[in-house]
């Protein structure tokens, strides 16, 4: 088959960095190709030439044997580009139509047509076979919707070159199947699609050829995905073999580090009641919108329950207070790293130190120098890679910035570590050292809670499994008793028939 | 039923609160209810009407500008000084006019030239612009106000049509042109669009940088014609007249809701935040309120409407 988008020895370098350097990929119309790597193997930076968001620093881009320049969205769009970003490029202000054909919005000399408009956005998302109401608007919708809409709306570009970016990462089941139908649909339209995901069962089931990047080169291509294995992708992606991921080790629970009693407040529909023991690793997993992270938003005291109490180490916590529960043990990562996790024009250093329990020198005054020490004191104890302290977290990796987040909270005395989606986005390489640091932490007697939406993390890392369903906790799975079945029979609303296999 | 009295208050909330308000004046404050005075507040909004028009333009795409009270007074003192150096007739009004309207289209375009092709906060640039074009009305007028020597240009600001003065006609023009500008083209969505996420406006394909630049050109133009119809209405060029002028436009689009993070705005909740302003100030005048103490009534309803849409807000996120 003859290819017809080439990338030809492309290469992009930021400041301290060479993101992509000499990476030659072609695909073929009709073709699903996956790229894999790490975060921060240079994938999105890929799409993002691909996109015209910023032109390449050496080589160039062919569609269908003729070179293209794209020096700005508007360039790639015209060529018949759509790339769905990582992060979602959606006006949450703006309806749901709005949204679909923004850029492209029906008109007579300039004069918006509105009926037009909703028809071609109703039309869209019924191919999708979403029930979303196009008039709504975006920030009324859950991330699930929102991902579908941006979906949707690369859909109505009429484009003939896709690029996906993690389409997946906060879809249900039922959503990925339809999206994959989708796929193969424009796969046999005679589509080039390009497809970035870090769940490889999903590249082994729509793509058919694979490229593996690794510190922004090309490692490893699979010309035929059905002869590799998940293994050998795994290993060229992290350019070493990895046994399982988890890691696995029963650990003796000891008292009770957090109790929680009657605790209801927003997102929960009714009182819950939880213990999570010094040194236990208790999983908290639902389907999108069960309500984990309002349930942990709740406990670190970023939202104000109406009722419940919590105990910490057997004293009474006063909830409502995020600087209450840090100052009392109780911490959390939250789930949107961008949004509510780092200070992205800070540095590394600034955004381990920044916390309620900052330790003030002489008269209130900061110490660099022992900020400083402390800070690279966490670099070399959480494996993060940065050229030092000093540098900007935003020019980081997801999971380099995750660890850096951890290790804010993990510089003092800790009770309990609430960790929300903790590996959402980041790769393989990076996962398996939070898992670790994970377990160093239980072993060490934190209580961990961790919400999470990926069913295997759940079942390879817990010693426990709490399953939550449209805001109520619907059970309590130990880990030898914790099967998918098992736990997805407990997650999925009841009035849909659980699936067979999942 | 429920809903839809939560629908009614949710969009139109500031709305009743200007009803309300208005009602309570006619049955309340003397002499509010007559037709002089109704003229009369018309009027005295209407030069802020017709810059909030554009203002709203700018605020919804995420900017702002605060040279347009600099913008008004040059223009005004330009149409003055161009007015009076051409041999009296109907062609040294023209040329009067469209001086002061083109002067401010052009400190427009500088101000969009700087924030979306240099990249310069939209804030700090205007911030320097007000006093670069303050400063240039100085200089036109040489430091003193300029009074206009021909009657015909007064007819743009002292005639009426109807019953009401031509400046609140220009007003209610402006209001419609914006207003189906804003919402019923593809240009108006964009606006919304870039404030509400302007990397995602970026990544459709919408040209960031010269909807920015119509943008405060368009400012620029509604600023110019502001002060010329002022200049028209005092019979001269005032370099020194409408300070804390774009604050007045600013605060009556934020009463009425327009986000100042972009991406929110309706030209109905603009022209209800300019009636408040005026009905506001206009029973405090009757009332006979000292001065002082209107400046701290008007601070203090800006800051009241900020909560009031606050908690509404507050109340919408509850839904989800």
């Amino acid at each position: 088959m003859e290819a017809y988008l080439r990338f030809v020895g492309v290469g992009k370098r930021f400041p301290g960095v060479e993101a992509l350097c000499n990476v030659s990929l072609e695909v073929a119309a009709g073709q699903v190709h996956a790229l894999v790597g790490e975060n921060g193997a240079g994938k999105s930076t890929l799409l993002k030439i691909l996109a015209g968001v910023y032109p390449p620093d050496a080589g160039r881009l062919e569609l269908g044997g003729r070179p293209v320049v794209f020096n700005s969205p508007q360039d790639a769009i015209a060529e018949g580009v759509a790339v769905i970003h990582q992060e979602l490029q959606l006006v949450p202000d703006m309806s749901v139509a709005e949204n679909l054909l923004l850029g492209r919005m029906p008109h007579r000399w300039g004069w918006l047509r509105s009926r037009a408009l909703f028809s071609a956005a109703r039309a869209q998302l019924v191919r999708l076979g979403e029930a979303i109401d196009p008039a709504c608007a975006v920030r009324r919708l859950p991330i699930a919707h929102r991902q579908m809409v941006e979906i949707a709306k690369a859909l109505a570009s009429n484009a003939c070159i896709f690029a996906f970016d993690e389409p997946t990462s906060s879809l249900s089941q039922r959503e990925t199947a339809k999206l994959f139908d989708i796929i193969r649909e424009l796969a046999a339209m005679g589509c080039v699609i390009l497809y970035v995901s870090h769940r490889l069962h999903e590249i082994f089931e729509i793509c058919d050829c694979a490229t593996v990047l690794r510190d922004g080169r090309c490692v490893a291509s699979f010309p035929d995905i059905a002869q590799a294995s998940s293994d050998e992708l795994v290993s060229q992606m992290v350019g070493r073999r990895i046994e399982d991921i988890y890691a696995y080790r029963p650990r003796a629970a000891r008292e009770p580090a957090l109790e929680v009693e009657g605790l209801t407040g927003p997102g929960l529909s009714a009182p819950l009641h939880l213990t999570v023991r010094r040194g236990e690793i208790v999983a908290l997993f639902g389907l999108v919108g069960a309500g984990r992270s309002q349930l942990l938003y709740l406990l670190a005291g970023a939202a104000r329950p109406r009722a419940g109490a919590l105990r910490l180490l057997g004293r009474p916590l006063a909830p409502g207070r995020p600087a209450d529960a840090i100052r009392a043990g109780l911490v959390l990562c939250p789930e949107d790293r961008k949004k509510s996790g780092i200070f992205p024009s800070a540095s590394v250093q600034e955004n381990i130190h920044l916390s309620a329990r900052r330790r003030r020198g002489r008269f209130g005054f900061l110490s660099e120098t022992s900020e400083r020490h402390n800070a690279e004191a966490c670099v070399r104890r959480f494996n993060i890679r940065v050229s030092s302290p000093a540098q900007k977290i935003a020019n980081l990796s997801g999971g380099n910035q995750q660890k850096c987040i951890l290790a804010r909270w993990l510089t003092g005395d800790v009770a309990v570590l609430l960790l929300d989606e903790p590996t959402r986005g980041i790769d393989v390489g990076a996962r398996s050292e939070i898992y670790a640091i994970i377990q160093n932490l239980a072993e060490a007697g934190v209580g961990i809670l961790l919400a999470t939406s990926d069913l295997p993390e759940a079942l390879g890392l817990a010693d426990r499994i709490l399953v939550m369903r449209q805001g109520r906790l619907v059970g309590d799975l130990p880990h030898a008793e914790a099967t998918e079945e098992a736990v997805m029979r407990l997650a999925l609303p009841e009035t849909v028939p659980a699936m067979a296999s999942v | 039923m429920h809903k839809m009295l939560f629908t009614l208050w949710d969009r139109a909330g500031m709305a009743l609160v200007f009803v309300l308000l208005f009602v309570g004046c006619c049955l309340f404050v003397p002499r509010f209810l007559t037709w002089y005075n109704m003229t009369g507040l018309a009027l005295s909004v209407s030069m802020v009407g017709m810059v909030a028009c554009t203002m709203l333009l700018c605020l919804a795409s995420g900017d702002f500008d605060l040279s347009v009270e600099s913008t008004v007074a040059c223009s005004g003192v330009l149409a003055a000084v161009v007015i009076n150096s051409i041999a009296p007739g109907p062609l040294a009004v023209a040329a009067g006019i469209a001086a002061g309207v083109l002067a401010g289209g052009v400190v427009g375009l500088f101000n969009g030239w700087v924030i979306a092709v240099l990249g310069i906060n939209a804030l700090i640039t205007t911030l320097a612009t007000m006093q670069i074009v303050r400063g240039l009305g100085f200089l036109v007028s040489g430091g003193s106000s300029v009074g206009i020597s021909q009657p015909g240009f007064f007819a743009l600001g002292q005639s009426s049509f109807l019953g009401f003065p031509t400046p609140v006609w220009i007003t209610v023009a402006c209001f419609v042109v914006f207003g189906l500008l804003l919402h019923k083209t593809v240009f108006g969505r964009n606006c919304l669009a870039i404030g509400g996420n302007a990397e995602a406006a970026r990544l459709v394909g919408i040209n960031v940088e010269r909807t920015k630049l119509v943008i405060f050109t368009l400012q620029g133009l509604m600023a110019g014609l502001a002060g010329v119809v002022l200049a028209s209405r005092i019979t001269s060029g005032q370099p020194n007249t409408s300070a804390g002028f774009s604050l007045d436009v600013i605060s009556a689009c934020v009463l009425g809701g327009v986000s100042l993070s972009g991406g929110v705005g309706s030209i109905l909740g603009v022209l209800v935040g300019v009636l408040i302003m005026g009905t506001v100030q206009n029973a405090m005048n009757l009332c006979n309120v000292p001065p002082f103490w209107q400046y701290i009534a008007r601070g203090g309803i800006l800051l009241a409407a900020v909560l009031f849409d606050q908690l509404k807000r507050g109340r919408r996120r509850n839904l989800i």
